[in-house]
């Protein structure tokens, strides 16, 4: 249930994040969590609670480097992230204790998902899913044409910043399903697939979610029965979607 | 008469580079201006600053009688921007799901349509011809037929004052004239205020009374059968000028 919560968000903030040539920041975020986990860890707290503030943080701090330190934001997001893979890195040969609790996070294991991480995921998906519902013809205008959106009234700042908060909550959420080294397949492989057969936004959307819930349940099953990694199996399945429905259409 | 845009003493620039300074002119209720001038003249800059989508460097803007900063009735204004072709052509939105992005400045949260806005976006769609548009993508659409449905963004809302920025470019002849009749009948049937940016001052003539011509200052501005004989323009163009306008 949790997996499949996680699927539609990552699927819905994915359209959104690849419309806006951002599809990166899930990357760079993933990797910032990477650092924060290794953190609760090496201070003996539990990793979600430390990876949330501190990836949520990241990603105020990657808009406001972008926005501010005249850079691109790619480059922000690249020194965002290796900033959090190096403060890993280092955390974990200090520690030398948790290395294999950490690296456990490097490639998810969604069947290992505890009680209170279910009803996290789901507390949070759902808060998530309804700002972007109660919000929806904002994303809508803000990601179509950003100019034109602020002279409709949209408050286009608060829209951006909103996008990135809610993928910085995503991202710590999917790290639990596919591990920090996958978390933008999640993000982006439905929404592009979508992209290829989508007559429509609202369509786009609904079938980016049906895609992604999908890849979660049959990866989650193909690795149960098949003893294989359920991160890397959701991926696999997602790109196995992604090039049939771009066959199809290069086929019309 | 009622004031729609007042602008007085305006002026901007990026960084050090001036765009434009000085800048005064009214435009009222029901007039139709071009707005030309050459490349880098600060045209688009101008109508970016009045929009509140660039910051001013001083100056006042005040539009329907009210100063911009405060202004929030921006459904009274209809917008086409510059080569709005230019758009991702990845993103996969109906024409009808754009046409409805013009009435966001008139709703309240959770702006949800109902059945007034979807009709709304039905009649605008027929008025400009284009209602067999609706459920198709805007990237597959031509570049006439993307105008017409960005056209009828800026008008789904009923606005009253019009601003078309180069509104002509992707157009062939036949629908660049479609398009100048149908600017000029919302001019003339609703009494809509239109600013056109143009590069077309030999036709543009035939349908807007006002030139306000621009080169990092205000350099005319006025009624345009006027502005062959103005004493600005023959100093800004020599004797010649009364051959680059065409005018009623």
């Amino acid at each position: 249930m949790a997996g499949s919560f996680i699927a539609v968000l990552c699927a819905v903030l994915g359209l959104f994040l690849v419309l806006r040539k951002l599809s990166l920041i899930g990357d760079g975020l993933s990797h910032v969590s990477f650092g924060a986990i290794a953190l609760g860890l090496f201070f003996g707290m539990y990793p979600f609670y430390v990876a949330l503030p501190v990836t949520v943080l990241a990603s105020f701090l990657i808009l406001k480097l972008a926005e501010k330190a005249k850079m691109y934001g790619d480059a922000a997001i690249g020194i965002v992230s290796s900033m959090g893979v190096a403060l890993g890195v280092i955390l974990a040969s200090l520690s030398r204790g948790f290395n294999a609790d950490l690296f456990s996070y490097l490639f998810g294991n969604i069947l290992a998902i505890s009680n209170q991480e279910v009803y996290l995921s789901v507390g949070l998906s759902v808060l998530v899913l309804a700002v972007i519902v109660f919000l929806y013809n904002d994303f809508f205008s803000a990601t179509f044409d950003e100019e034109y959106a602020r002279i409709s009234g949209v408050r286009t700042d608060l829209i951006n910043l909103a996008l990135v908060f809610m993928t910085a909550v995503t991202v710590v959420l999917a790290v639990k399903v596919v591990g920090v080294m996958l978390v933008s397949a999640l993000l982006i492989l439905p929404a592009v697939t979508a992209l290829q057969i989508a007559r429509g936004f609202k369509e786009a959307i609904a079938a980016a979610a049906i895609i992604s819930v999908f890849s979660v349940l049959a990866g989650i099953t193909f690795s149960f029965y098949g003893d294989l990694p359920a991160g890397a199996t959701i991926v696999l399945i997602n790109f196995a979607i992604f090039i049939l429905f771009f066959l199809l259409r290069r086929r019309k | 008469m009622k004031t729609v845009l007042s602008i007085n003493n305006l002026s901007f620039s990026y960084g050090a580079t001036e765009a434009f300074s000085g800048v005064s002119f009214v435009i009222n209720e029901g007039d139709y201006v071009a707005l030309a001038g050459p490349n880098g003249a600060g045209k688009t800059t101008l109508i970016k600053v009045i929009l509140g989508l660039e910051k001013k460097k001083s100056g006042s803007v005040e539009i329907f009688g009210e100063d911009s900063g405060k202004f929030l009735n921006w459904s009274k204004i209809g917008y086409l921007p510059q080569r709005v072709n230019v758009f991702n052509p990845l993103f996969p939105a109906t024409a009808g799901e754009v046409v409805g992005l013009g009435l966001l400045s008139k709703k309240k949260y959770p702006k949800i349509f109902n059945k007034d806005d979807k009709n709304k976006i039905q009649e605008t769609l027929k008025f400009l011809n284009i209602k067999n548009l609706k459920d198709r993508l805007v990237s597959e659409l031509s570049g006439g037929q993307q105008q017409r449905v960005f056209l009828a963004r800026a008008l789904v809302s009923e606005p009253e004052l019009l601003i078309l920025d180069e509104p002509s470019t992707a157009l062939d002849q036949a629908a660049r004239e479609y398009f100048f009749e149908l600017v000029k009948k919302l001019n003339k049937e609703r009494r809509m205020t239109v600013i056109i940016i143009t590069h077309d001052t030999s036709q543009i003539g035939e349908y807007a009374n006002k030139l306000l011509f621009l080169d990092k200052e205000v350099i005319f501005f006025g009624l345009f059968n006027e502005c062959c004989k103005s004493e600005e323009m023959k100093k800004y163009y020599g004797h010649f000028s009364n051959h680059l306008f065409y005018h009623k």
